[in-house]
């Protein structure tokens, strides 16, 4: 019944896997196994993805079932289980005076399934906000996103304040999103530009040492 | 004279059209000099877009609202002084007299009007950013609901007077308690009691405010766009049009709902898009009607490679995309079509169109592959880096440029342009594209 379950939600078929889901449920199988199972499909999701077979219709798609999935075994969830181990930690928001998200979330699920406790401070991010989160998690990466222009600057901004606080030695810091390229990751002193979602998986490894 | 235009081939109505565009009615050139000068830049672009080969390789500098910046305002000023709007504009026109076309500040939009109507889907500066930012930006959001797709396919403009406008325009908000107009028939009685709820007539009242604001506005918009052509400059976009999937996907449902959708009411979204489709092509149709330019610009956002895969394209995008774009071909019109991000892997498909019928306007694909596959039959357009442009040398420009003009102007049907708008940055950096068409891109 798992490996029905995880393939079912990685082949994105929602009435199956919710069926599924009622019927583990209804059989008394432990909640926070089901939760693991769904992780293992959202896995499978982001690999399809990484490997172009998934786009960006699939990532909604699965997210959307993982919250159905979601909301159907929480209720039977008690205390607070066994958290899956995560590899490290990773900061990420969209520059001040940009207001889009869609390249941030797609970043924030595959560093999530690809094992990273991901702190997503959204969009429109004053360059205070980037130095407290860093602060405050201590995160030794950090992925800066932006979609128009005026996010060359900001950038920029944002990175010059880090190391006003004293932070920028101890963190990675790489670009993606819209207009961004290599030339923007040198205006703006970056570590890294990454040209999309799997990019940014593979920068966070390499600087954490993950094969 | 109406039947003879239905009896007209494409390629008639175009030059018919185009005839219109050398001598745009009610245009008064300020000297012989500039009219031929107009006359020569609109050659010159007519006959790129057209996969011809014109005098040279034609430049469209990606001024956006470089303007602001360029003349030490701003947007969110421009968008609320109307003076200083022209004067940016104005100064943008005069320093740069030796480019090829000019773009008036018709995409800086009436801060006022939207003011007035509570607008929601998008924020501007000082209006949600704050008050220096360089753009204004689309809010994404669900502002049309999954299970609204019946009474958009069975009466569009219903759907937008009482559904979608009371959600995005905030003074519409009492819109949704009123009857569908059609329910006028016969001798009304009861049908006018909604008008008088004070909500229902406050959006009225906000409209109309908006309205006498625009007016004010397109008087200094026009006057800045007549100055430029008097001087000799032919605007080359007459108006806007959308891909019947990006008005479901950036206007309606939003890029998570539309999404959505394709998997769990994908026959909702193709019965959507074939009603929007020919709402789209009359509109653009009746925009370029008043214009002096047969060109309408398509923005192609949610087709890109990163948004969704070849097949979906193909199953989702393509052919209610194609078939607007063909009912505007078939009137005569030249659809620029604007690939916004990347097109790589759609390269295959896009070049289904008549030989030297529309312009594909490239972002960030590799426009030397698309020279290959479409360059022998359709005008290719871009696609100078804009991080390049707001941030390298002149030199590195010039020779980006070159290079361009060497591979994509080979055998004529290319436009020299960026890839996205610039919004500030050296001057130079522009003055190296003019530079850069007029050194290599002359054709002998």
């Amino acid at each position: 019944m798992a490996q029905d379950f995880i393939n079912l939600l990685a082949d994105l078929k929602e009435e199956e896997v919710l069926a599924l889901t009622k019927k583990r449920i209804a059989s008394k199988e432990d909640p926070l196994k089901i939760m693991e199972d769904a992780r293992k499909g959202m896995e499978i999701v982001g690999k399809r993805f990484a490997g172009g077979e998934y786009f960006l219709p699939e990532l909604v798609f699965s997210g959307e079932l993982l919250t159905q999935v979601t909301n159907i075994v929480k209720p039977h969830l008690t205390g607070s289980g066994a958290k899956v181990k995560k590899i490290g930690k990773v900061v990420i928001g969209t520059v001040a005076g940009d207001i889009h998200d869609i390249g941030l979330n797609i970043v924030e699920f595959m560093l999530d399934v690809n094992g990273y406790e991901v702190t997503n401070l959204g969009v429109d991010v004053p360059v205070q906000k980037f130095v407290d989160a860093m602060k405050e998690t201590k995160a030794p990466v950090l992925g800066l996103s932006g979609f128009l222009t005026p996010a060359f600057d900001a950038m920029k901004e944002t990175v010059e304040a880090l190391e006003k606080a004293g932070l920028r030695k101890n963190m990675k810091i790489m670009i993606g999103g819209g207009q961004m390229d290599d030339e923007v990751r040198k205006y703006a002193k970056a570590d890294a530009f990454g040209k999309d979602a799997m990019a940014a998986v593979t920068l966070t490894n390499g600087w954490y040492g993950v094969k | 004279m109406e039947k003879a235009w239905a009896e007209l081939s494409w390629e008639q109505k175009r030059e018919e059209r185009y005839k219109r565009w050398l001598s745009p009615p009610g245009i008064k050139f300020a000297n012989p000099q500039a009219e031929k000068a107009y006359k020569e830049r609109a050659t010159r672009f007519y006959k790129a877009f057209t996969k011809q080969v014109p005098d040279r390789v034609p430049c469209m500098l990606p001024t956006g609202f470089y303007a602001a910046s360029y003349a030490g305002t701003n947007l969110g000023t421009a968008m609320y002084d109307y003076d200083e709007m022209k004067r940016a504009w104005r100064k943008l026109l005069h320093d740069f007299a030796d480019a090829d076309t000019y773009v008036p500040p018709a995409l800086v939009p009436p801060g006022r009007s939207l003011e007035a109507i509570d607008y929601k889907l998008y924020k501007w500066p000082g209006h949600g950013l704050s008050k220096n930012t360089l753009s204004y930006q689309a809010v994404e959001g669900e502002w049309m609901k999954p299970d609204e797709y019946d009474a958009l396919i069975r009466d569009p403009s219903d759907f937008w007077l009482r559904t979608y406008l009371p959600r995005v325009f905030g003074a519409f908000k009492a819109f949704s308690t009123l009857s569908p107009w059609t329910t006028f028939e016969e001798i009304p009685s009861t049908g006018f009691l909604p008008f008088g709820n004070p909500e229902v007539q406050a959006g009225f009242n906000a409209i109309m405010k908006a309205g006498s604001e625009s007016l004010k506005w397109i008087m200094a918009v026009g006057e800045v766009a007549a100055e430029a052509m008097a001087m000799g400059f032919p605007g080359i976009m007459s108006g806007l049009a959308k891909a019947p999937f990006d008005t479901l996907g950036d206007t309606l449902r939003g890029t998570q709902g539309v999404m959505m959708d394709m998997f769990q009411r994908p026959q909702k979204i193709h019965e959507a898009m074939e009603r929007i489709a020919p709402i789209a092509i009359k509109g653009a149709l009746d925009t370029v009607a008043n214009a002096a330019a047969p060109v309408i610009v398509m923005p192609l956002h949610k087709g890109a490679d990163s948004f969704m895969s070849i097949k979906q394209y193909e199953t989702f995008y393509w052919p209610t995309f194609r078939k607007v774009v063909m009912a505007l071909v078939n009137e005569g019109v030249i659809p620029i079509l604007f690939a916004e991000g990347s097109y790589n892997k759609r390269l295959d498909i896009i070049g289904d169109f008549p030989k030297g019928s529309v312009v594909w306007f490239f972002d960030q694909t590799d426009i030397f592959e698309a020279k290959k596959k479409i360059g022998d039959k359709l005008c290719i357009m871009g696609n100078v880096p804009t991080s390049l442009i707001m941030t390298g040398t002149p030199q590195q420009v010039k020779e980006h440029c070159r290079k361009l003009i060497e591979v994509c102007g080979k055998g004529g049907g290319y436009v020299l342009s960026g890839g996205a708008n610039v919004d500030e940055g050296s001057p130079e950096n522009l003055r190296a594209m003019m530079a850069a068409v007029k050194e290599y891109g002359v054709y002998k």
